[in-house]
């Protein structure tokens, strides 16, 4: 049974706790806030993008000599996953369910006889991989955008990618990421980076609905399709890159918004429920109290 | 510029990776193309190419002229809209001949550093070749 300052050092060590998370809590939603309107802001340029890919790819006849990024290198045998978790912790099953996603993925790859690549953006997502797949990371980011995330930092990564790809170190690269759904539900979802076959795809049956077919004909190119499809692409896959960091920090705080809420929620609930066994031990003490005094009177 | 070819104006959008930076009527905009600088005007034939660094000088309605700086990218032409995707933009005002300098001094220092990583190498240079072009774009306003 603890003593009453027990109960009150207990109720008291609560309290601060919650304190702790509430700020947390409220930090968390001013800059889900700002990563949201950034990620918002981000959109224009990448949707510009990739209509301008659309177009490209409807002028272009893609038979011999696609530029590497978009064939990729006709094999699988080398996989790169870029796994992207955040820098810090506390929110929630963020980190956990993307490194879920990601071992599930490089035991596929393993046992299909996959040579797999890792490249961790963020340092959880790091720490967690390092123990069972240590030797297979090739490259960590860590601290990337830490006070704002730029579009410099999106390109320090592709820039990465793009270096190891030229150099031949693997055939297929695959994003696994947290894609922001809404502020309760991030969804870890892998997308396929190199090569580029769905985006392409997709930016073309965009493209066919709004422009009729004499327009696109005529398009002017400058140098040409594939002068300009071998400069697109590489800022493309920095796009991508960009959007899924944005969309990861949104999820990252949103996560940890839902996360810090439900522990300053458990607190209020752990409080309550300690001051009642407080106030019940109180008055057990001095009903005992109480009744040494009488059956100490009555003895005499 | 000083006179008008056309009285038709168009949508003229300056776009960044992380925001749209200008949105606005243009009677004409100049762009540093890839293969040489070139005017749009409204009702231009649909046309995309790649930007060298350099200055887009926007013309308004009105007659005023506006040059930004661009780190290289990408121009959008369709008839009614010239949509420029830029990484980095800046107006050409807001460049400092002298922070300008320094910074290719220090860039020059390091590129002498870098010489035995290739990659890094190429990422000051390319770097360089901004400043100057910057420092290009100012000489030829002045």
């Amino acid at each position: 049974m603890p003593s009453l300052k027990d109960f009150r050092n207990r109720i008291a060590s609560v309290k601060s706790t919650r304190k702790i998370t509430s700020a947390m809590k409220m930090v968390a939603a001013s800059k889900l806030r700002r990563a949201q309107q950034q990620a918002e802001a981000s959109q224009p340029y990448a949707s510009r993008m990739s209509g301008m890919l659309g177009r490209l790819v409807a002028n272009l006849d893609m038979g011999s000599g696609a530029p590497l990024l978009m064939a990729g290198t006709g094999k699988d045998d080398v996989q790169l996953l870029v796994v992207m978790t955040s820098d810090r912790g506390l929110c929630g099953g963020f980190n956990g369910s993307i490194i879920r996603l990601a071992r599930l993925k490089i035991r596929e790859l393993v046992t299909a006889g996959k040579t797999v690549k890792l490249v961790c953006v963020g340092r959880k997502g790091a720490a967690a991989l390092k123990r069972d797949h240590g030797d297979k990371i090739v490259k960590t980011f860590e601290n990337l955008g830490r006070k704002h995330l730029s579009f410099a930092d999106a390109a320090l990564v592709s820039d990465y990618i793009l270096d190891a790809l030229e150099q031949g170190e693997f055939d297929v690269c695959t994003l696994v990421y947290n894609q922001f759904k809404s502020v309760i539900a991030q969804i870890p979802s892998a997308y396929q980076l190199i090569p580029l076959s769905v985006d392409a795809g997709a930016g073309k049956a965009e493209e066919k609905a709004p422009a009729d077919e004499t327009a696109k004909a005529l398009y002017e190119f400058e140098p040409s399709e594939e002068g300009i499809l071998a400069e697109l692409l590489p800022r493309n896959l920095s796009v991508q890159v960009f959007r899924a960091l944005l969309d990861s920090a949104a999820g990252e705080q949103a996560a940890r918004m839902t996360a810090m809420d439900n522990a300053t929620r458990n607190a209020g609930d752990m409080i309550s429920n300690l001051t009642l066994k407080y106030n019940r031990a109180r008055q057990a003490y001095i009903t005992k109290e109480l009744i040494e005094i009488i059956s100490g009177a009555e003895a005499v | 510029m000083a006179e008008k070819l056309t009285d038709k104006t168009f949508q003229f959008e300056l776009v960044s990776p992380e925001r749209i930076l200008a949105s606005e009527e243009a009677s004409m905009v100049i762009v540093p193309g890839g293969e040489g600088e070139f005017g749009v005007l409204a009702d231009h034939a649909p046309m995309l190419s790649s930007l060298r660094p350099g200055v887009v000088s926007v013309t308004s309605p009105a007659g005023e002229v506006k040059r930004i700086f661009v780190s290289g990218g990408f121009v959008d032409v369709t008839g009614a809209l010239c949509s420029v995707l830029a990484e980095e933009a800046v107006n050409l005002n807001d460049l400092d001949r002298a922070s300008l300098e320094e910074k290719l001094k220090d860039l020059e220092d390091d590129i002498g550093f870098a010489k035995d990583d290739h990659a890094k190498a190429s990422h000051i240079q390319k770097n360089i070749d901004i400043v100057r072009a910057k420092l290009a774009a100012l000489a030829q306003a002045a």
